[in-house]
């Protein structure tokens, strides 16, 4: 497998506060990576760099190297617009926008001008909501507000979001940690299924929910990466002490 | 025992001080009920139907406003023409880019211009309108209303626009809307209503203004609907009638006075209603 995000000895500041030091890491394409760690740790704030939406919080610095597909996505010539369509992202807690649900759907289309036409346009936002495991859910409402929908749905809507631009990347911090354990578990397996096609970042506080759905897990701690390792070695016989004592929950 | 005396006390302190801001709240309340039931139980009873539709007369020979409520109407439309998209699109740079010294700077100078009295404003308009045309006008008139609403509309669309959460923001963003995209998409509509209110307040409060047109429209006796020429207004037309030396004046002062209120009372309850929750 090639790697898709090459991370090299990358450094963030928040100001003067320094909130990740020297990480280095490799993603390969249509891999899931889980990111676990205690709260603060900066796992976060690593997803967040991926797609450079840091850049929206005064005082963010960075210093070091991110690379997707052998670019660097920090260098003066990128276009953040552009690398944020490439890069999709779900977040914590669900943020659709005060429209329908077609409209939160076809807005990323439609600022990034996709469609042909306005049937393919309503194809487009079909497929992603038939993608994101929700149309059979909302096909009858699409017209009416996202609001309306109950909290599992209304994350799944913004994956059908993330999904409609054609991303390449897609970056999730917690998307399940506000959800009961049935939308969970159906985020759970929507990313199993879309690892197919996708590669995925994916940041949790569930170590059981690293373990059912990565192919590889990062351990973070006071924004150190401490361990890298394909997910079944890294639950049954980490490198790291202080990974075992993490997941064996002597702390944390 | 010990624990018992300080229980009482607490519950004493508790009922004292909640009658205390009790109080306060029905003084501050009865004022304007005092005030609304003055202006309705004195303005009723010379309100007719000449009074609405006829322009003024010779003390005596009845009369009436429609020229001032014409005049009230088309300054205040005038003044929000000028004044609404200025202050909105004052408050959007604030709120979205104006986290740098020149925004705060605007900040400043805007909150100071909201606490500047009216009457400097009429001064200020007439020395930069009124001279160079070498008369009164409604539009001088407008121009000095959309002075006084420009900071208050900026300032309520910036906090307006404040309150839609980052979240949001960030959603958008991470579709790769340009940050103008966001801003208009996503930011404004959310914030729609909020603007919406914050503009029809400061609307509400420019019909209300008398000081900045004594200087700028001044008043006329006719009615007149060519904003280079003097207009009246209700405000100046109630402190003619108010500082009038006959009673009949002041019969009518009273009832353009409770038409006034109730323009402005409509405005605000429009503002209710549109406003209203929907989700």
């Amino acid at each position: 497998m090639t790697n898709k995000i090459s991370i090299r000895e990358l450094d963030f500041y928040y100001g003067q506060h320094q909130a990740l030091f020297d990480i280095s890491l490799d993603i390969s394409e249509r891999e899931v990576m889980a990111f676990i760690g205690p709260s603060g740790c900066g796992k976060s704030t690593f997803l967040r760099t991926l797609n450079r939406m840091n850049d929206t919080i005064p005082g963010a610095r960075v210093k070091g190297s991110v690379e997707i597909d052998g670019s660097d996505i920090y260098a003066s010539r990128t276009d953040v617009v552009t690398l944020r369509r490439k890069v999709g992202m779900v977040f914590q807690k669900s943020n659709p926008f005060p429209k329908s649900i077609f409209e939160n759907v076809a807005y990323g289309i439609r600022i990034n001008r996709m469609h042909t036409s306005k049937t393919d346009l309503a194809d487009r936002v079909e497929k992603a909501l038939r993608d994101a495991a929700l149309w059979e859910e909302v096909k009858d409402r699409l017209n009416t507000s996202a609001f309306g929908l109950s909290g599992g749905q209304q994350q799944r809507l913004c994956i059908a979001r993330a999904l409609a631009v054609q991303p390449e990347v897609l970056l999730m911090d917690e998307p399940a940690s506000a959800l009961d354990p049935i939308a969970t578990q159906k985020i759970e397996e929507l990313v199993v299924e879309l690892k197919k096609d996708y590669t995925i970042a994916i940041v949790t506080h569930n170590m059981q929910q690293a373990a059912r759905v990565s192919d590889k897990t990062a351990f973070f701690m006071l924004g150190k990466l401490i361990e890298v390792n394909p997910t079944q070695r890294m639950f049954t016989n980490p490198d790291e002490k202080l990974t075992e004592d993490y997941i064996t929950g002597r702390f944390g | 025992m010990a624990t018992d005396a300080i229980h009482r006390r607490r519950q004493i302190l508790s009922s004292v001080m909640t009658t205390v801001t009790m109080a306060c709240a029905v003084f501050a309340i009865a004022l304007l009920v005092l005030l609304l039931t003055y202006i309705a139980v004195k303005g009723f009873t010379a309100i007719n139907w000449e009074f609405l539709t006829d322009t003024p007369k010779p003390v005596g020979e009845g009369g009436g406003i429609a020229n001032a409520i014409v005049g009230s109407a088309i300054m205040t439309v005038l003044g929000s023409i000028f004044g609404l998209p200025i202050g909105i699109g004052a408050g959007v740079y604030l709120a979205e880019f104006g986290d740098n010294w020149f925004g705060s700077t605007v900040r400043f100078l805007s909150d100071t211009l909201i606490g500047v009295p009216s009457i400097i404003t009429g001064i200020f308009v007439y020395t930069l309108v009124v001279l160079p045309m070498a008369r009164q006008s409604a539009l001088a008139g407008s121009i000095s209303l959309a002075i006084i609403m420009i900071p208050i509309v900026a300032r309520t669309t910036e906090e307006m626009i404040r309150l839609v959460p980052k979240s949001m923001r960030e959603g958008a963003l991470a579709l790769g809307a340009p940050q103008w995209r966001v801003t208009w998409d996503i930011v404004m509509p959310a914030a729609a209503s909020g603007i919406a209110t914050g503009g029809m307040l400061a609307v509400a409060r420019i019909s209300g203004e008398t000081a900045p047109l004594l200087f700028t429209a001044l008043n006329n006796r006719f009615m007149s609907y060519y904003i280079d020429e003097k207009m009246s207004s209700l405000t100046v037309q109630i402190y003619n009638y108010a500082t009038g030396p006959f009673e009949v004046e002041h019969q009518m002062a009273w009832a353009a006075t409770l038409i006034l209120v109730g323009l402005i009372l409509a405005i605000n309850i429009l503002v209710r209603f549109l406003t209203r929750k929907r989700y």
